[in-house]
């Protein structure tokens, strides 16, 4: 294959990154902005020259452990996750920093400034910074392509693992990248044994640390590694830029726009830690006026502990959400003395997001609510955190914390005088295996009396459709065992378990009533209703079912419960805000909306 | 030459396939692109933004008032994304209504050819119609050839030749 250029979204161009570089195990959990990474290496798996293992991990724990092992059988390995996954894998992350690894080891972790689709916008430089470990910030898609090769090298040369930090603008950008045929290793699985090491308990560790350290030291001041300076007109005397991974981008960008492009010196953090103490040293002698841009905490500020930094620690860049090129503008134009940026116009927000017309979450939120209207709703991360759009939602933390969740809002509410709103948790199928488990084994023994809805539509949706353990497959559509829920509901102790469709919502909430009587009878404790419909959005759900031509007559009298109690995006007001219509052109003729309405004005016929 | 391009609307209205088209036609030209895109919860039904970058480029996000060309498939993000456009930029919007920018009812024409997502490559033709992009009618049916799914491709371009010879 000769070299060829391909439009690649960041997340391809990483995927192709490890498949050129003879990664022979990839593990991921799937979460926005990193999803689409592990994608990319499964619709790229016939270009490996070598055996690939490529899975969808139950969580991100076990994804990095995965890519461990395999890393010290001498293969080269790949665990991936977005930012908070991290917090998820961080047990055996934060030790692989002592006991390293054999093969090269990266952990892609996708970070989320803004944050555009996750729980918050915690920087995992930062995190690798506290876990000692080497951490790579790349400008664009094209560049995190071209640095997981010398990551691989780096990784193996110290024996350490890497992280490559993408950002969702790297990770959702797209952009002409060079593709190269894969290498060929030809690595024989071959662990070693080295129980002092691989199991190193305490008195083994003083030794580790010290070779850590040492290690870190020697990777700090690695060549290929090093900030890239690029050099002004000396205009501004004593004066440079730093920046780091997509915000290095758009201050290029920036500067070219404001005819300043060469007259200020600029760097580029790669490696924004371990930092080369001869940069800062450069740095601190150099230049009485720095201005450093990164996302989203001060690492390199913190690093670099210069008197004459303007960043976030001063106040001057914004601490807190994406540094845009308006934000990066006004920061520059502050330090420099230019022209003010133009006034950025009111943000304002667009159309919120809402759950699909016809997904099943919809109706189950709606019946739940009607059921329980004084009820506590703990849910949790997915398409179903839209609940809140219905009211059905009113916690949501990370992954699997609704149950934990549920189970400490029933024992605060309990002691008091024993009486206890009802709790409704909802949790989707792969969040219930990802974290779930151990938290309604917790529930079960601790004798929590409230309500679980697990709703299962048989994918990860909201991040588009990976596999789900129930489901007897395996990522790239192999077929694989298929590890029930039920049975792990009933073996975790669970004595009231449903099965319901909730599109049959007199079934679903007389279900919903029966749990609420057995939570509160005399040997009543965890009740769990599996909500069981698929996914809208795969097209064979939708084939499945029927689709009916759903209009509303001329009853309607306007009351908007279906517009915005049921709040289905395929039913607005018209433009007098009179009576509700339905949007053919988004409506997908479920008939769920039609036992919301009080008058009976939501109607379906066969559709011609 | 250096073109500044935004493409906005709701989730699910074909802003991503529209986005990769317009990148691809540029890839195809020999020229330098970069896209940003939205993808996880904001998809789900939720206003998006694509930016394109076409020529030489460092990152892929827009500045307010730099965008050359602003193609809006849903009009009421226009409070929200109208700002990025230059003064002197155009302005195409899918809309039934009066006012700036050329505007078309592009979702009742793509009704009419069997689906309303169609309605983004009927914008591109009518871009194209406009010279509002730097690229001839052929290399955008090429790109589209390229990307569509084969069983979507004759109404994908039936979609971009009504906009092509629309009268707006």
């Amino acid at each position: 294959m000769k070299e060829q250029i391909q439009l690649l979204m960041g997340n391809e161009a990483i995927g192709q990154g490890l498949i050129e570089a003879g990664c022979q195990i990839a593990a991921a959990y799937p979460g926005t902005p990193s999803t689409e990474i592990l994608q990319a290496v499964i619709d790229r798996q016939k270009q490996a020259v070598e055996p690939l293992h490529i899975e969808w991990s139950v969580n991100e724990k076990i994804a990095f452990e995965v890519a461990l092992a395999a890393s010290y059988t001498g293969k080269r390995s790949v665990a991936v996750m977005k930012q908070v996954g991290l917090n998820v894998a961080a047990d055996p992350f934060m030790r692989t920093a002592y006991i390293g690894v054999k093969g090269g080891m990266l952990t892609i972790v996708a970070d989320d400034p803004g944050p555009h689709s996750s729980q918050n916008e915690q920087d995992t430089r930062l995190f690798c910074l506290q876990a000692r470990v080497p951490v790579v910030d790349p400008a664009s898609p094209a560049e995190a392509k071209d640095l997981i090769e010398p990551a691989f090298e780096l990784s193996e040369k110290y024996e350490t693992n890497i992280v490559l930090r993408p950002t969702t603008r790297i990770c959702h950008s797209r952009q002409n990248v060079s593709i190269s045929e894969p290498i060929t290793l030809g690595r024989q699985a071959n662990f070693e044994l080295d129980t002092p090491r691989w199991a190193a308990t305490p008195a083994f560790l003083p030794a580790l640390h010290r070779k850590l350290n040492t290690n870190l030291e020697k990777i700090a001041v690695e060549p290929d590694w090093q900030p890239r300076w690029t050099s002004g007109d000396n205009s501004q005397p004593r004066t440079a830029l730093i920046a780091s991974g997509i915000v290095y981008g758009n201050l290029v960008d920036l500067l070219e726009e404001l005819n300043l492009s060469n007259k200020i010196d600029l760097y580029q953090v790669l490696m924004p830690y371990p930092l080369n103490p001869g940069f800062s040293k450069k740095i601190h002698e150099k230049y009485d006026h720095i201005l450093i841009l990164e996302e989203t905490y001060p690492v390199i500020e913190l690093q670099l502990a210069h008197p004459g930094a303007v960043g976030k620690q001063n106040g001057s860049v914004p601490r807190e959400g994406e540094l845009t090129p308006d934000v990066i503008h006004q920061a520059l134009a502050a330090f420099l003395d230019l022209a003010p940026a133009e006034e950025k116009p009111e943000e304002r927000r667009g159309q919120r997001p809402s759950l699909c017309p016809g997904c099943s979450h919809r109706a189950a939120f709606y019946s739940i609510k009607k059921c329980f209207p004084t009820g506590i709703y703990p849910s949790d991360i997915g398409c179903y955190t839209l609940g809140m759009n219905l009211g059905a939602v009113h916690t949501v933390h990370c992954m699997g914390a609704c149950i934990s969740q549920g189970a400490g809002f029933y024992q605060a509410y309990q002691q008091d005088k024993g009486e206890f709103p009802t709790v409704v948790v909802t949790i989707g199928d792969s969040t219930f295996f990802h974290a779930g488990i151990p938290a309604l084994i917790n529930a079960v023994i601790q004798k929590t009396r409230m309500i679980i809805v697990i709703l299962d539509n048989a994918t990860a949706a909201m991040t588009g459709g990976q596999p789900v353990p129930h489901m007897g497959i395996a990522a790239g559509d192999k077929p694989t065992k298929a590890v029930a829920i039920e049975p792990l509901i009933k073996a975790s102790g669970v004595d009231f378990m449903e099965v319901c469709n909730p599109y049959d919502n007199e079934r679903f909430e007389s279900l919903l009533k029966k749990a609420d009587e057995y939570i509160r009878s005399p040997e009543g404790g965890v009740a769990v209703l599996i909500a069981r419909h698929g996914c809208i959005m795969d097209p064979l759900v939708r084939k499945a079912q029927n689709s009916f031509l759903v209009t509303i007559n001329e009853s309607c009298i306007g009351c908007r419960i279906c517009v915005d109690k049921f709040e289905c995006s395929a039913l607005f007001m018209d433009r007098e805000n009179k009576f509700a219509v339905v949007d053919q052109d988004r409506c997908i003729g479920c008939g769920t909306c039609i036992p919301v309405c009080p008058v009976a004005a939501i109607v379906k016929q066969e559709k011609s | 030459m250096k073109q500044q391009i935004i493409v906005s609307g709701i989730g699910g209205q074909g802003v991503l396939f529209l986005t990769r088209v317009i990148a691809q036609i540029a890839v195809n030209q020999g020229a330098p692109v970069l896209t940003s895109e939205t993808h996880g919860m904001a998809q789900r039904g939720g206003t998006v933004l694509s930016t394109i970058k076409i020529g030489h480029f460092s990152s892929p996000l827009i500045r307010t008032a730099q965008a050359d060309l602003g193609i809006f498939l849903w009009e009421a993000n226009l409070p929200v994304h109208r700002p990025l456009l230059k003064t002197a930029g155009k302005l195409l919007i899918n809309t039934d209504k009066d006012g700036e920018g050329i505007r078309i009812d592009a979702a009742k024409i793509a009704r009419q050819l069997g689906n309303a997502v169609l309605l983004n490559l009927l914008l591109l033709g009518v871009a194209v119609n406009h010279k509002a992009l730097i690229c001839t009618a052929e290399e955008c049916e090429a790109a589209i050839k390229q990307l569509a799914p084969a069983r979507f491709t004759g109404q994908n371009l039936a979609a971009f030749h009504m906009g092509l010879s629309s009268s707006t």
